[in-house]
C-alpha cells in the first residue's frame, strides 16, 4: 500500500462507527490490572516514558525565564547522580519535544540549538475559533518561527453538528499549510461528550492529514483518560488496516504520575504494540510528570522516597 | 549496570510474581492428609483413601487430601442435623451477624485467599485477586442483608442441605452455596471438588474465627464416592450441584427420596452473537472474557462465538490480532492473562477434543507464541470451518477453545444459538437497542448479557434452561431455592354422598381426545370405561397412546411458538370463567356422580374453581419480573418466561379444581398445556373442551389425553420436547421412578407428594407456586452508557 498524506473523506466510515461506552470502561479497569512492570523493567518503562514527553508549557504568564528552564530540564530530564546510579550516560536520555506558544519558539530555537523537537500550539489554541485565515497564517508564522511540529485545534462545533466536510476541508487545508512539518490535531475530547464523537473525530483527522491525533489542549474539564485513549487508539488501529498509514497519538492532560503514564504506555502496547510506543507515534503532553518519574527513579537507585525539593524543577 | 535498564529503548513486560510466601507455609504447615471440618473441628479422616492436590503450574504435588468416607458423611450430616434446630431458630439478624463476620473475614484476608486459589486452581491470580473473592466477600454481605430483612423471623428452613461444587471457582460456588443457604436457617454439609478443596479448608478456618455455631457449616473433602454418600443421605433434605450435566443427571437418577429438594448447575454451550452494528473492538474484549477467562473452565464460557456473515472476516482479524497479545504462564504473575489447565486429565480431555474436531475437518488456529511447557497449560484456540453439526460445535469443551459460525439474520442468529441442548447464557452484541432487546427474550438460556458477558453479582439470578440444570442462585430467585414453601394439607374430608347413582336414559356420549384445538379420535381405537362412583358404566373414553402424545407434543410446541400477551390471556381466562360458570349444573352433577361426593361439595368445588379462574386470569398480567441492581450503571432484568410446553398429569383428587388449577396457572403464565385427567375423572377433562373452544383458547395451547391411570407417565417423562412436566401422586415410588426418568432432557419437574393435598387451598403462596412452577426467570444484563 502506498502511504498518502491525505485520503478522501469516508463518510459512510466515519458514521458507522460504533462504541459502547460500558465495555470501554471494563477494558479500561480490567487491562490495568492485567498488566504491570515491576522493578528493573518498570525503570525502563519509565525512561521511554521520558523520551516520550512532550514537555510542556502552555500559559497566559509564559516569560523566557520559564521557558529557559523547561528547556533545559527538556535537554537533561534526570539528575546526573540517578543517571549515573541506572548506569546511564548522560545525553543518553531526552524528553520528546517542548510544547510552548507561538511567541517562545524564537527563545527555545537558540536554547535547543536542534537537539530535540519544538512544538507549538496553534490555530487559536485552545478554543480554535479565531478567524479562518489568522489561524492559517498562524501555522506558517510558527514554522518560519523555528516551529518543528504543530499541535493545531480542530473547531469541536463542527464535531457536535456531525459535519465532517467541514471538518475535514478545514483540517486538510492546515496539514496543506503545515507541508512537511507534523501536525498533531487536537480533538479537545472533554468537549465532545461521547465517545462516539471522539472516535468520529478522531477518523476524519487522520483521513484529513493529520500526522498525529491528540486528545486535548489541557484547558478543558475533561483531558487524556483510559477511555477517550482506547477509543482514539482503536480507530488509529483501524485507519491503519485499511491504509497501511502508522497515525500518531498523544494523549494531554492530566497525566502526571508514573503510575498513570504506565497504565497509558500499556494500553499503547497492548491496542497497537510496542512499535508505537516510540517518539515517531507517541508522545505525552504534560509538564508536571516528569519531576513524579525522577522521585520513582531515586526511589530505585537509593531505596529511599525522595523530597521532591531535591529534584530540579523544569 | 542492568541489561533491562540499559536497553530501556526496546521495553518489554518482565516478570510481576505476586508474593505466595505466607500461603506457601499455611500449605506447608496443614495437616498430611488434611482434616475434615465437622462440627467446628477439624478432625482426621476415618478412611485412609487419599488423593494427591497439585499446583497446576508445575504440575507438582503440594498436599494430599483425605477422601471422606461413609462415616465421615455421617458424622457431618448428624452435626448438620443437630445444629438445624437451633441455628434455624435464631433470629434472622443473629444470623446475620454471622454472615457479616464472614464477608469482613473473607476481605481482610482476600489476598491470602487469592494466592491459595490461585496456587491450587492455577488460574491467573488477577482473577482470583479481582473477581472470584471481591464477589465472594459480596456474596456473604448481600445474603447477610436477606437475613437481616426478614424481620418476622419465620421458619422456612429446609434442614441439612448437601453441596457439591466444582473445580472451576471453588471458593466463589462455596460462597454460592453457603452464603444463602445458612442466611434461611439452613445448616450445610460441602464436598468441594477433589482438585481444589484448599481455599473451603481455609475457610473453615474463618468459619472458627467467625464463631459459626459448631455443625452449622460441615466442609469434608473427597472425590465422587464421597459425593455420592452425600447425594444418598436420608437426612440431607436438599442437594445443591454444580457440576457437569453427565453427573447432575446421574444424581437425579439415583437420588432415593422423592421428597428431596434439587438445585442443579450444569453445563453449557453459550452463544456469543455479533451483530454488524456492534461495537467491534469491544466485542472482540468480550471474546476475551468470554472463553479466556479462567482457562474456558466456565460453565457458562461465551464457547460458541457466531458471528454475522457481513463482518466475518473483519471480526476474525480483529480476534486473532488480540489473540496474539494476551499472555499464558505462571497464574501468580500479575501479567498473565491465561493461567494453568486444573488437573492433567482435563488437559488431556482438551487435547482429544481439539484433535477430533482438526480430524473432523474444523480449521484451528492459535497464536504464533508458544506455551510454557513446565505446566498444564493451553494456549487460547480458535475453529473456524464449524458448522452447527460439527462436533466442536455441541460439545461442551471446558477449556480455551472457540468455535466460530456465521449467521445472516437476526432468526438465523437465535436459531443457532438454540440449537444446543444446552441453555445456560448468551451475550448479544448489537449498538440497536431494539435489536438486542428483541434477541434477548428469544435465546433460550438463563442469563443473557447484552453487550458484557461473564457479569455476575450477588443480586442477580444465576442458573440455566434445558439441559443446564435448574434452579437459580443469587438474587430473590435464589433465596426462593432455599426455602421450604410446604403445600397445605385439607383437614377435614368431603363427605360421600349415599344415594344410589340413577342411569341416565340420555342419548350416549362420544368423549375425544382434544389436541391442537381439534377433537380427536384415539390413534390406537381403544377406549377405557367410565363409571360413577356406584360402579354404574357411564361411557367409553379414549385411551390416548404414545402416537396420540407425539401428535399433541407438535401441537402444542407449534403453539407456544407463536407469543400471546398476558391481556390476550388474561381475558381468554376470565371468558372461560363466564363461560363455565352456565354449566353449573352439568358439572357439578358429573362431579357428584363420578368421585361421589355430594351436591353440596360438588357445587362448592365448581365454585372454587370459577374463582381459580378468576385468579389465574388476573394474575396473567401480575406475575411479573423484577429488577435486579447489581453495582454496575446498568440493570438487570429478571424476567419470569414461561417453560414451554408442560404436561400436567392428575390425579382423582378435588378433579374439577386441580383441572382447573393446573390449566389456569400454566395457561395464564403462557406454557402450552397438556392435560391427563386422572383416570376415573376423565369426564370432566372432556366436558370442558367444548368450552375452550367457546372460550377462544388458542388452538394447541391447552390440550387434554385421556388414559388408563399412569400408562402415560413414562412416555411424557422421556419426551424431549416436553419442557416441563407435573405429576400429582401419593404413590412414593411412582414419583421416585417419575423423577429419575425426565432427566433425558432435564425437563422442569414438579412431583409433590399430593396425599391430602388440599386443593380448595387459597393462601396466595400456594397459588402463586403453580405459576412460580409455570415460569423460569431469565436474568437480562443491559449495562448503558453513552
Amino acid at each position: 500500500m502506498t502511504k498518502k498524506i491525505f485520503y478522501n473523506l469516508d463518510t459512510s466510515w466515519v458514521n458507522n462507527t460504533q462504541i459502547n461506552l460500558s465495555a470501554v470502561e471494563r477494558r479500561t479497569s480490567t487491562l490495568t490490572k492485567r498488566r504491570t512492570v515491576k522493578k528493573e523493567f518498570q525503570v525502563a518503562w519509565l525512561l521511554k516514558a521520558i523520551t516520550l514527553i512532550d514537555l510542556t508549557t502552555l500559559s497566559g504568564d509564559d516569560t523566557f525565564g520559564k521557558v529557559e528552564r523547561l528547556c533545559n530540564k527538556a535537554l537533561n530530564p534526570i539528575d546526573d547522580y540517578i543517571l549515573h546510579d541506572l548506569g546511564l550516560d548522560q545525553n543518553e536520555i531526552r524528553v520528546g519535544a517542548v510544547c510552548v506558544y507561538h511567541h517562545l519558539i524564537k527563545d527555545c530555537t537558540k536554547i535547543i540549538q536542534n537537539k530535540l523537537p519544538i512544538a507549538a500550539v496553534s490555530t487559536g489554541f485552545p478554543a480554535g475559533l479565531s478567524s479562518y485565515t489568522t489561524r492559517k497564517k498562524e501555522i506558517s508564522d510558527s514554522i518560519k518561527d523555528g516551529a518543528d511540529e504543530i499541535d493545531i485545534v480542530i473547531n469541536r462545533g463542527y464535531v457536535l453538528q456531525n459535519n465532517w466536510k467541514k471538518l475535514y476541508d478545514e483540517v486538510r487545508s492546515f496539514k496543506e499549510t503545515a507541508g512537511k512539518t507534523k501536525i498533531k490535531a487536537i480533538l479537545g475530547v472533554g468537549d465532545l461528550e461521547t465517545l462516539r464523537n471522539v472516535a468520529k473525530a478522531s477518523l476524519v483527522c487522520m483521513m484529513a492529514g493529520a500526522d498525529f491525533i491528540k486528545t486535548s489542549t489541557g484547558k478543558e474539564s475533561i483531558n487524556a483518560n483510559l477511555n477517550n485513549s482506547l477509543v482514539m487508539l482503536r480507530m488509529i488501529r483501524d485507519f491503519y488496516t485499511k491504509t497501511g498509514k502508522k497515525i500518531g497519538f498523544k494523549p494531554a492532560g492530566g497525566i502526571s504520575t508514573a503510575k498513570s503514564v504506565l497504565e497509558f504506555l500499556i494500553l499503547v502496547a497492548e491496542e497497537l504494540g510496542f512499535e508505537w510506543v516510540n517518539p515517531k507515534l507517541l508522545r505525552i503532553g504534560a509538564s508536571s510528570l516528569l519531576i513524579d518519574i525522577e522521585r520513582q527513579l531515586y526511589h530505585y537507585t537509593s531505596g529511599r522516597y525522595a523530597n521532591k525539593e531535591k529534584l530540579a524543577i523544569g | 549496570m542492568d541489561k533491562v535498564i540499559k536497553n530501556f529503548q526496546n521495553i518489554s513486560y518482565g516478570p510481576a510474581p505476586e508474593d505466595s510466601k505466607e500461603v506457601n507455609s499455611w500449605i506447608k504447615n496443614l495437616k498430611n492428609p488434611n482434616n475434615h471440618f465437622i462440627n467446628g473441628k477439624f478432625v482426621k479422616s476415618s478412611s485412609s483413601k487419599k488423593l494427591n492436590i497439585i499446583n497446576p503450574s508445575t504440575n507438582k504435588k503440594i498436599a494430599t487430601l483425605s477422601v471422606a468416607s461413609k462415616k465421615d458423611v455421617n458424622a457431618a450430616v448428624s452435626a448438620a442435623k443437630k445444629a438445624h434446630v437451633k441455628w434455624s431458630k435464631l433470629s434472622s439478624f443473629d444470623r446475620s451477624k454471622y454472615l457479616y463476620a464472614l464477608a469482613r473475614l473473607i476481605q481482610k484476608n482476600s489476598r491470602f485467599i487469592s494466592v491459595l486459589e490461585t496456587i491450587d486452581n492455577g488460574k491467573p491470580i488477577r482473577e482470583t485477586r479481582d473477581i472470584d473473592i471481591p464477589l465472594v466477600a459480596r456474596h456473604f454481605y448481600y445474603h447477610a442483608g436477606w437475613s437481616a430483612r426478614n424481620t418476622n423471623n419465620s421458619d422456612n428452613s429446609i434442614g441439612v442441605v448437601g453441596q457439591i461444587i466444582p473445580w472451576n471457582f471453588p471458593l466463589l460456588m462455596l460462597a454460592w452455596k453457603i452464603a444463602p443457604a445458612i442466611a434461611l436457617g439452613n445448616t450445610v454439609v460441602l464436598k468441594p471438588a477433589e482438585y481444589t478443596s484448599l481455599s473451603a479448608l481455609y475457610f473453615a478456618e474463618l468459619c472458627q474465627k467467625a464463631k459459626i455455631p459448631q455443625g452449622v457449616i460441615n466442609i469434608i473433602t473427597g472425590d465422587g464416592s464421597t459425593g455420592q454418600h452425600i447425594t444418598s443421605h436420608k437426612d440431607i433434605k436438599k442437594i445443591a450441584f454444580t457440576g457437569s450435566t453427565e453427573v447432575g443427571k446421574k444424581i437425579i437418577q439415583t437420588n432415593t427420596n422423592p421428597d428431596k429438594k434439587m438445585t442443579m448447575e450444569l453445563g453449557g454451550k453459550s452463544p456469543f452473537i455479533v451483530f454488524e452494528d456492534a461495537d467491534l473492538d469491544s466485542a472482540v474484549e468480550g471474546v476475551v472474557d468470554a472463553i479466556w477467562f479462567n482457562q474456558g473452565q466456565v460453565c457458562c464460557a461465551g464457547s460458541r462465538l457466531l458471528v454475522q456473515e457481513s463482518i466475518e472476516k473483519k471480526f476474525i482479524q480483529k480476534l486473532k490480532k488480540r489473540m496474539e497479545k494476551l499472555r499464558v504462564g505462571d497464574p501468580l504473575d500479575k501479567s498473565i492473562d491465561i493461567g494453568a489447565i486444573v488437573a492433567p486429565v482435563q488437559l488431556k480431555k482438551i487435547n482429544s477434543f481439539v484433535n477430533k474436531a482438526q480430524k473432523d475437518g474444523n480449521k484451528l488456529w492459535q497464536p504464533s507464541w508458544s506455551c510454557p511447557t513446565n505446566g498444564l497449560f493451553y494456549p487460547p484456540s480458535l475453529f473456524t470451518n464449524v458448522t452447527p453439526s460439527s462436533f466442536i460445535a455441541q460439545v461442551e469443551i471446558f477449556g480455551p477453545v472457540l468455535t466460530t459460525m456465521t449467521f445472516r439474520t437476526p432468526s438465523e442468529a437465535v436459531s443457532i444459538a438454540n440449537n444446543t441442548r444446552f441453555g445456560l447464557a448468551a451475550s448479544i452484541w448489537s449498538e440497536n437497542i431494539n435489536l438486542a432487546l428483541d434477541i434477548a427474550p428469544k435465546v433460550k438460556a438463563g442469563v443473557i448479557w447484552i453487550n458484557s458477558t461473564n457479569l455476575f453479582d450477588a443480586s442477580c439470578g444465576f442458573g440455566g434452561y434445558k439441559e443446564s440444570g435448574f434452579g437459580r442462585e443469587g438474587g430473590s430467585e435464589g433465596i426462593r431455592a432455599y426455602s421450604k414453601l410446604p403445600l397445605p394439607l385439607s383437614k377435614a374430608k368431603r363427605g360421600k354422598k349415599s344415594s344410589k347413582g340413577q342411569s341416565s336414559n340420555s342419548i350416549d356420549r362420544t368423549p375425544k381426545l382434544y389436541i391442537g384445538g381439534k377433537q380427536k379420535r384415539p390413534d390406537s381405537g381403544y377406549s377405557f370405561s367410565s363409571y360413577d362412583a356406584h360402579n354404574n358404566f357411564i361411557c367409553d373414553v379414549p385411551n390416548a397412546n404414545r402416537k396420540d402424545v407425539r401428535d399433541t407434543v407438535e401441537a402444542a410446541s407449534k403453539a407456544v411458538s407463536k407469543s400471546s400477551t398476558n391481556f390476550n390471556r388474561a381475558q381468554i381466562l376470565f371468558y372461560l370463567a363466564e363461560n363455565l360458570q352456565n354449566r353449573k349444573t352439568t358439572f357439578s352433577n358429573l362431579l357428584s356422580s363420578l368421585i361421589g361426593i355430594s351436591q353440596k361439595d360438588a357445587k362448592k368445588e365448581f365454585d372454587q374453581s370459577i374463582e381459580r379462574l378468576f385468579y389465574y386470569g388476573a394474575m396473567a398480567d401480575k406475575f411479573e419480573g423484577s429488577i435486579h441492581n447489581p453495582p454496575i450503571r446498568g440493570l438487570t432484568l429478571a424476567v419470569k418466561e414461561p417453560i414451554g410446553v408442560v404436561a400436567n398429569i392428575l390425579n382423582d383428587d378435588y378433579p374439577l379444581l386441580s383441572l382447573i388449577t393446573t390449566l389456569g396457572s400454566n395457561f395464564a403464565a403462557g406454557n402450552a398445556s397438556i392435560i391427563v385427567p386422572g383416570q376415573k375423572t376423565s369426564l370432566l377433562a372432556t366436558e370442558l373442551y367444548q368450552l375452550l373452544e367457546t372460550s377462544d383458547v388458542p388452538a394447541g395451547y391447552i390440550n387434554i389425553l385421556t388414559t388408563k391411570q399412569n400408562s402415560l407417565n413414562k412416555i411424557l417423562s422421556e419426551h424431549e420436547n416436553i419442557d416441563g412436566i407435573w405429576f400429582f401422586s401419593e404413590n412414593n415410588n411412582e414419583r421416585l421412578k417419575f423423577i429419575q426418568s425426565t432427566t433425558s432432557n432435564l425437563k422442569r419437574t414438579w412431583c409433590p407428594q399430593s396425599k391430602n393435598l388440599d386443593w380448595s387451598s387459597k393462601e396466595e403462596d400456594f397459588l402463586e407456586e403453580f405459576l412460580y412452577q409455570s415460569t423460569q426467570v431469565k436474568n437480562i444484563w443491559i449495562p448503558y452508557g453513552e
